[in-house]
């Protein structure tokens, strides 16, 4: 491999910002090629990280260094070939540091990929020239419209083997464009790539001179996410009360949290839910001093002027924009339980924000074809990987938002209440 | 909304708000966490998160090191000193005493670390811990990549990596039983180069081994190990001085100096950003036995 020129001085660390993504494809598609050039492009691989890797590939009888090997990190999946779990990988160049969730693509794992949705700002699918569109194009997309990932990045892969014909990359990307037009996707870049060769990688390829577009990596440096955030809903889930007992610090009581969205202010007028009190911000708190503003994704600790009975899962908002004080939930579910369904009439522990609370299955609308999003009405559970659309009735109300407007006040997992392992994540579509 | 420059937020911010937000909820939703502190850089930076994240009160959980009994002397001062000044409660699980009460068997090679499991259990168990703090980064190994940031852990302190719980959003599930547990790890999406940035940022004094210094070293399979009590010199090998510093601090019979003149933060900052060598495979002896070593480890209970 051919090592591309990037800059490796050292970056003022304050300059930098951070972007999540996650990758899917299909098995062989390139998708661990790909991301081991990424990581080999920005100088993230090291010497014995890749000597192990070769000494690995050489000892499975591999005739290429199997990059795949350094994201395949448990013994199950080194010998049986396959990528089993979410990993995570991590590499910066000057401008950002990028966090990748790396997911594997088959529909069995659908509980991956939704989980390294769940946080992504983008989401990086990769096709094979020679196939085109298949049927886990369109799931992977479609997940990304539904976990609400705000930017897409179609890689077209493999182009070296379709002689880099334009002809190629224009039917898939068109065909990909019209489908993803029906899953409102804010965002979306297609890129033709060799990620063997490293073509539209790190650098633009001399291969493409018919694609102006940007190469991959810097598409991942620029695309512009700080307004992807929501600074417009205040809304300040409490995590907890800091109210130091000491005898240097009196009368100390803080709320802290992280900010979920919107800008507090000192001074703001704000609502604290579920009671609907009202007060204003005395002052925000960091251990670096207060404060003027205080914005996603921030973890500050907020103090009212009004003694006010607050404690953890109460939410702080604005009196004239406030989330539903709901217990019933509309929501579409992914199910991730392998040893249960879930049924109406089911019961779980439901975790929303920083409230937990109970909650019951009442109905379940429909089962959804994740390939073909035909909806399924007569169905009667959701096995794992399934996902459908249901309504609940929690014991205390949420404080919550519509998910297409909110990702973390719209956000929750179900908690199967005899094992305790998470078997559902849930995105609210209505509440009240 | 368009504003961008008001509203930025740098990766350092951004990994501490969600380290921090992560302590928090451990805080909130467990009886008895623990911060598990063994002096070196990752536990020194958790132990500066705990700080932010609970001001203007003091940590409200204790620090826990388990003490192989094969320390560096500038650590041992360090952890004491820090722990003073914040007025934390310290727990040490001593393996030495382990070994004397027949709990361990000293191991033939005389390294302690995969002894030190069973003494971090057996004191997990004494105190009723259901929530420890490690300070695990997932860059560093290919296990840990996969590993949640709160790892549910059965009784017997044991990780499951094909039962785990998927992690989504912000929402970490910690319910456990009585006797099981959760390993959290505040740091799971911090690098190297992340955790030493930070560390000039917030002007965290360190070990004074971090920099570079001159020492008597002994090389090893291409390692460059302290002679001290703890490694002795064997037949034909001969030490000599040379200028180091710790990119790991562990076990000090196992862990390896790198050849180094970087004496102040910024002079690291630039050799961790130009260096080919995971800190693991630069300095750790015990990480070299096999491939899935760590993986082992971990599911009997390690760190
Ligand atoms: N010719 C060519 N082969 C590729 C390209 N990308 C990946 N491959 C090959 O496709 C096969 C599968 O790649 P891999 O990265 O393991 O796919 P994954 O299953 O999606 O992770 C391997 O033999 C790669 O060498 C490419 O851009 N061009
Ligand atoms: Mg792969």
């Amino acid at each position: 491999m051919s090592q591309a020129v990037l800059e490796t001085e050292t970056a003022p660390a304050a300059r930098m910002d951070l972007l999540r993504f996650a990758t899917a494809g299909s098995v062989d598609d390139g998708k661990s090629t790909l991301i081991g050039r990424l990581l080999y492009d920005t100088k993230t691989i090291f010497a014995d990280q890749l000597e192990a890797v070769e000494a690995a590939s050489a000892s499975r009888g591999d005739e290429y260094t199997n990059l795949a090997l350094l994201t395949d990190g448990l013994r199950a999946e080194r010998e049986q070939g396959i990528t089993i779990d979410v990993a995570y990988r991590y590499f910066a160049t000057p401008r950002r540091k990028f966090i990748i969730a790396d997911t594997p693509g088959h529909i069995q794992y659908t509980r991956n990929m939704v989980t390294g949705a769940s946080t992504a700002d983008l989401a990086l699918i990769l096709v094979d020239a020679r196939k085109g569109l298949v049927e886990q194009s369109r799931r992977h997309a479609f997940l990304t419209s539904l976990l609400r990932v705000p930017h897409l990045v179609l890689c077209i892969n493999k182009m070296d083997l379709v002689d880099w014909d334009k002809a190629v990359y224009d039917k898939i990307a068109d065909e990909f464009t019209s489908f993803a037009a029906k899953l409102e996707i804010g965002d979306l870049t297609i890129i033709p790539v060799s990620a063997l060769n490293g073509d539209n990688i790190a650098s633009r390829s001399e291969n493409s001179p018919w694609y102006d577009g940007p190469s991959l990596l810097h598409h991942l440096e620029h695309v512009h996410i700080a307004s992807d955030r929501n600074l417009v809903d205040v809304r300040f889930p409490v995590q907890y009360v800091i109210r130091p007992q000491s005898t240097t610090v009196t009368d100390y009581r803080g709320y802290a949290g992280q900010v979920a969205s919107g800008v507090l202010k000192p001074g703001d007028e704000v609502m604290v839910l579920p009671s609907g009190m009202t007060s204003t911000i005395a002052g925000i708190d960091t251990a670096d001093g207060p404060v003027d503003e205080a914005f996603p994704p921030m973890s500050v600790t907020v103090r009212l002027n009004d003694e006010i009975d607050i404690s953890r899962g109460d939410l702080i908002c604005r009196p004239h924009n406030a989330p539903a004080v709901a217990q019933d939930i509309e929501a579409m579910i992914c199910w991730m339980d392998e040893t249960a369904p879930l049924r109406v009439g089911g019961k779980y522990a439901i975790k929303h924000t920083t409230r937990t609370a109970r909650t019951v299955v009442r109905g379940l609308q429909y089962r959804l074809d994740v390939n073909t999003l035909h909806r399924d009405e007569q169905a009667g559970e959701l096995q794992l990987n399934e996902i459908g659309r249901v309504r609940l009735r929690t014991t205390v109300p949420l404080l919550a938002d519509e998910y297409r407007r909110n990702r973390t006040t719209g956000g929750f997992i179900l908690i199967d209440e005899s094992t305790n392992r998470t078997v559902g994540a849930g995105m609210i579509i209505e509440a009240q | 909304m368009s504003q961008t420059k008001p509203y930025r937020v740098s990766h350092l911010d951004a990994l501490e708000a969600e380290s921090i937000f992560v302590m928090r909820e451990v805080m909130a939703e467990f009886e008895r966490p623990v911060l598990l502190f063994s002096g070196g850089k990752d536990s020194i930076v958790m132990l500066r998160l705990a700080e932010k994240a609970f001001a203007p009160a003091r940590i409200p959980f204790p620090v826990m090191h388990v003490d192989t009994g094969h320390n560096f002397a500038e650590v041992l001062e360090y952890r004491d000193t820090r722990v003073a000044t914040l007025g934390l409660n310290l727990v040490v699980a001593s393996v030495q005493e382990a070994i004397e009460t027949g709990l361990v068997r000293e191991l033939p090679d005389g390294t302690r670390n995969r002894i030190q499991t069973p003494v971090l259990l057996a004191a997990v168990e004494k105190y009723r811990f259901d929530a420890l703090f490690g300070g695990a980064r997932r860059d560093e190994e290919k296990a840990r990549a996969k590993e949640r940031m709160f790892s549910f852990r059965d009784e017997f302190g044991q990780w499951d990596p094909k039962n785990q719980r998927p992690e989504l959003w912000g929402l970490y599930n910690g319910k456990h039983h009585p006797g099981e547990s959760i390993r959290v790890f505040p740091l799971s999406n911090w690098t190297e180069l992340d955790v030493w940035h930070y560390i000039a940022k917030e002007q965290i004094p360190l070990p004074s081994i971090y920099y570079a210094h001159d020492r008597e070293v002994v090389e090893r399979g291409g390692m460059f190990y302290a002679v001290n009590e703890f490694i002795r010199l064997r037949d034909g090998e001969t030490s000599e001085v040379r200028r180091v510093r710790y990119r790991t601090v562990g076990d000090a019979s196992q862990t390896a100096a790198v050849l180094s003149e970087a004496d102040t933060v910024e002079k690291v900052i630039d050799e961790v950003a130009a260096t080919r060598i995971t800190e693991r495979g630069a300095t750790r002896g015990d990480d070299k036995v096999s491939e899935a070593a760590m993986e082992d480890r971990k599911r009997e209970g390690y760190f």
